[in-house]
């Protein structure tokens, strides 16, 4: 962490429609210090990324009204979020859907079930990447 | 005598004095009005004083003088009788050798005053013996050129005179007329062929006047040569009298060959010498008709010989024809066959009975539908089915039958052909075709019958292939979705437990940490079994792609058994690798690799309860192949299970009451895995000696 303020800390928009890893991902990630924005279909994921332009998204794919992949593929079209890395989720573990999740423009893709601090682990290489890329 | 007068030196002859001199020649018919002429001529016309014209009354007889001008009775006298009494007188010697003579004054036969010599000239027609002499006395030897020009043109006139001598002046004009009258060449010449008398067509023949064109006088000169040769050679033969032989002449008006016959007759002349009379009789006409006559028959042996190869040639063709045909007359009777019909209405050479029968009945058929156009009249062609026999074999030959009418000029019948042509081939070709058409139509229907049957089958397999494929794809789907269903709540089992042991949601106690922990191994072996249903389903479905990378074993051990290092340390065996020199970098699917190891390995330590596990790769330079091989000392398995462990959901022991757990599902995904390497797993145990697995897989996958 290279800022110690609280609103300075990564804003993590976790997308899942399944209310229990949702909110699990949410406290873990909130006690291991990020501020963290939830969404539980794609549309309200698009909403909230343009609204609060989120430090990283974690997006699970299998979603109401518009899937974790439209929804990514929208974000992903649009200048205001382009750079915005977003981590796919999914407890669907067949291959090809990890490539249609790239095709799609997710940075990362992780399956379902990942232990929260695996997830955290994850959630940091992207951003030190992208800090890492910024800084470039 | 007349003392010479003098010459009018200064007149010289003119063309019109010649011509005057050849009028009056021309119209003299007899000799002494000739000589006088020419002889007052010259007196007139060349410088002399003296010129006189001699001849014989008859062949062989006395020298006489025709006429004379300059010398008188007395030298008449003298000369005649000079030339009677001496045979070998001067003047005679000249008539014999037929060649102009001077004679010096001192030696002439008869002198004149006043000239200084005698030039004496043969007359007569050329080639032919001199008749007379012309005397000129001249003053020099040279000759006058008006004495050998008159001497030229008078010969031939006087010598007709002179020869027609023998029966007197009217007899000779009558004789002459008479032979002249001959248009046959009719001559009288000496034995060597000397002409002595010719008539007007032998002259026309034989002479050429003096005037004559070069051409005519070749052609004179070759008949005289061929006559004179023919004649001498008629002489000479062994049998005087009437002799034959042919002369080719040349017509020297036309220059067209002519062919004469000669016919030669020897006479005895007055003068007692043998000469020979010859008849020339033109053949050339005859001739002429004998050639063509030949041309002719040439002509007609060759069409004969034309006519003959063309009728071979027509047999040849017609026995070529291996159809029948006949011709015959207009009473049905043959005249020709070629070799087929031979065949059908001739006896053959080994022919029975039975033979003559049938073609005594080839006979009749054949006869009877020739009765029909000649019956009819009508029509000039008959059409019919006849059914021959074969005389050799007795087979039946159905024949067509098509008889013609050969009409003459006059619209006549000359004769009938008649054309066969066999049925039977062409009926067993119908039959056959009908029969073959029969059978096709039959194939075709089972053919038909066992497509539809064949289609049908193929609809039925496609359906269950479909069937199949979609059974497939909806197990894949169940198990996918159940694994997704499975995995949602464990994730959040998962995730809390995680949580609670990190101590998010405040200190835990000891008992609270143990159950907690057991709660997160059981749903960890529970996701395990989840992650293995689904790879076999990835690996069915041919969802389970080749990563290929270039990777080190060493490196992929080492980092096996640091993630089996917790199981390890719980296990209480040794464990321990080994790695065989010389290993060389891989280019295969990692991933899968280090999984067929880890359930290797994992598997091993489940089933070895004491003893040692132990880890080794190698490398076969020979077959490019690496095997890690994960050798324990466990419980063993019967060799009867040992193919049965790699199937599907099998175990040693599936017992309800079995004592270890699993899906068994481990070892049947490492066999998969390896398939997909390239490579197979294998198995050597026995029951309580424990058991070597081994991975076997090439260096670089063979397909790429």
């Amino acid at each position: 962490m290279t800022n110690p303020s609280p609103n300075l800390q990564p804003l993590v928009l976790v997308v899942d429609d399944y209310d229990d890893a949702r909110e699990m991902y949410a406290e873990y990630l909130e006690f291991s210090g990020f501020r963290v924005a939830q969404a539980r279909n794609g549309q309200e994921a698009l909403d909230q990324a343009f609204a609060l332009a989120p430090d990283i998204i974690l997006m699970d794919l299998s979603l109401p009204v518009i899937d974790g992949w439209e929804a990514t593929r929208r974000l992903k079209n649009d200048d205001r979020t382009r750079t915005i890395p977003v981590v796919a989720l999914t407890g669907h573990a067949l291959t090809g859907q990890s490539d249609e999740a790239r095709g799609a423009g997710c940075d990362s893709f992780v399956t379902k079930p990942c232990l929260p601090d695996e997830l955290v682990t994850e959630v940091r290489t992207l951003l030190a990447q992208r800090a890492v890329a910024v800084s470039r | 005598m007349v003392s010479p007068s003098p010459l009018p030196t200064a007149h010289a002859t003119s063309a019109d004095a010649r011509l005057a001199l050849a009028e009056q020649l021309l119209t003299c018919d007899a000799a002494r009005g000739c000589a006088r002429a020419v002889v007052e001529w010259l007196a007139a016309h060349a410088p002399s004083p003296a010129v006189a014209c001699l001849t014989r009354d008859e062949p062989g007889g006395r020298m006489g003088c025709l006429a004379s001008v300059g010398l008188t009775e007395a030298h008449h006298a003298a000369l005649t009788e000079s030339l009677d009494v001496h045979a070998a007188h001067p003047l005679a010697e000249v008539l014999s050798q037929a060649v102009p003579r001077y004679f010096p004054h001192e030696h002439a036969p008869l002198p004149i005053p006043g000239t200084e010599g005698l030039f004496a000239v043969p007359l007569g027609r050329e080639g032919a013996s001199a008749v007379g002499l012309l005397l000129v006395w001249v003053n020099g030897p040279t000759l006058p050129s008006e004495v050998a020009w008159v001497a030229a043109h008078a010969g031939p006139f006087l010598a007709r005179q002179v020869t027609s001598g023998p029966l007197g002046l009217g007899g000779g004009a009558l004789f002459r007329h008479i032979i002249d009258a001959v248009t046959d060449p009719v001559l009288l010449t000496d034995l060597d062929g000397r002409l002595r008398l010719a008539n007007a067509r032998a002259e026309s023949l034989l002479v050429a006047s003096p005037d004559a064109s070069h051409g005519r006088k070749r052609a004179v000169h070759l008949n005289q040569r061929v006559f004179t040769t023919a004649v001498a050679s008629t002489a000479r033969g062994p049998v005087p009298g009437v002799s034959w032989r042919e002369v080719p002449l040349v017509d020297p008006a036309e220059g067209l060959d002519l062919l004469f016959e000669l016919v030669g007759t020897r006479v005895y002349a007055p003068d007692g010498q043998e000469a020979m009379v010859s008849v020339l009789r033109n053949v050339t006409d005859l001739g002429r008709a004998t050639q063509a006559l030949g041309e002719s028959y040439r002509r007609l042996r060759a069409t004969e010989r034309e006519a003959r190869s063309e009728r071979h040639r027509l047999d040849r063709v017609l026995d070529s024809v291996a159809d029948p045909i006949i011709l015959s007359n207009p009473t049905g009777g043959a005249v020709m066959m070629n070799e087929p019909a031979e065949k059908l209405f001739t006896l053959p050479s080994e022919g029975g009975r039975a033979a003559q029968r049938r073609v005594r009945s080839n006979d009749a058929v054949f006869s009877s539908f020739l009765a029909n156009l000649l019956d009819t009249g009508g029509g000039p062609r008959w059409r019919g089915q006849l059914n021959m026999v074969d005389p050799t074999s007795g087979a039946t030959r159905p024949m067509e039958a098509v008889a013609t009418k050969v009409l003459g000029d006059g619209g006549e019948l000359t004769g009938i052909v008649t054309l066969f042509q066999d049925r039977g081939e062409a009926l067993e070709k119908a039959r056959l075709l009908e029969r073959l058409k029969e059978v096709s139509t039959l194939l075709e229907a089972r053919v038909q019958v066992a497509t539809a049957e064949l289609a049908e089958q193929n609809e039925k397999l496609r359906r269950q292939a479909i069937q199949l494929e979609q059974a497939s794809a909806a197990k894949s789907q169940f198990l996918a979705n159940m694994s997704h269903e499975f995995r949602t709540p464990l994730n959040a089992i998962l995730g809390y437990t995680n949580m609670l042991l990190q101590g998010v949601s405040g200190e835990l106690t000891p008992i609270q940490r143990r159950n907690l922990t057991r709660i997160d191994s059981n749903g960890r072996h529970l996701l395990e079994v989840i992650n293995e249903i689904l790879d076999i389903t990835r690996i069915e479905a041919g969802r389970m792609p080749l990563h290929l990378s270039d990777f080190g074993i060493p490196e992929l051990l080492q980092e096996v058994m640091a993630e089996m290092d917790p199981i390890i340390l719980r296990s209480k065996l040794t464990v321990s690798t080994h790695l065989g020199t010389k290993l060389p970098q891989v280019h295969s699917d990692r991933q899968k690799v280090k999984q067929v190891v880890l359930n290797l390995l994992s598997n091993a330590l489940k089933f070895t309860h004491e003893g040692s596990v132990n880890v080794s790769a190698e490398y076969a330079t020979a077959s490019s192949m690496l095997s890690v091989a994960v050798t324990d000392t466990g419980i063993g398995i019967d060799p009867a299970y040992q193919e049965k462990i790699f199937e599907d959901f099998q175990q040693v022991d599936s017992s309800p009451t079995r004592a270890y757990g699993g899906t068994g599902l481990g070892l049947s995904i490492c066999r998969r895995l390896a398939d997909m390497l390239g490579g197979r797993v294998t198995l050597q145990s026995s029951p309580g000696q424990g058991s070597t697995f081994t991975l076997h897989f090439p260096r670089r996958p063979r397909r790429t």
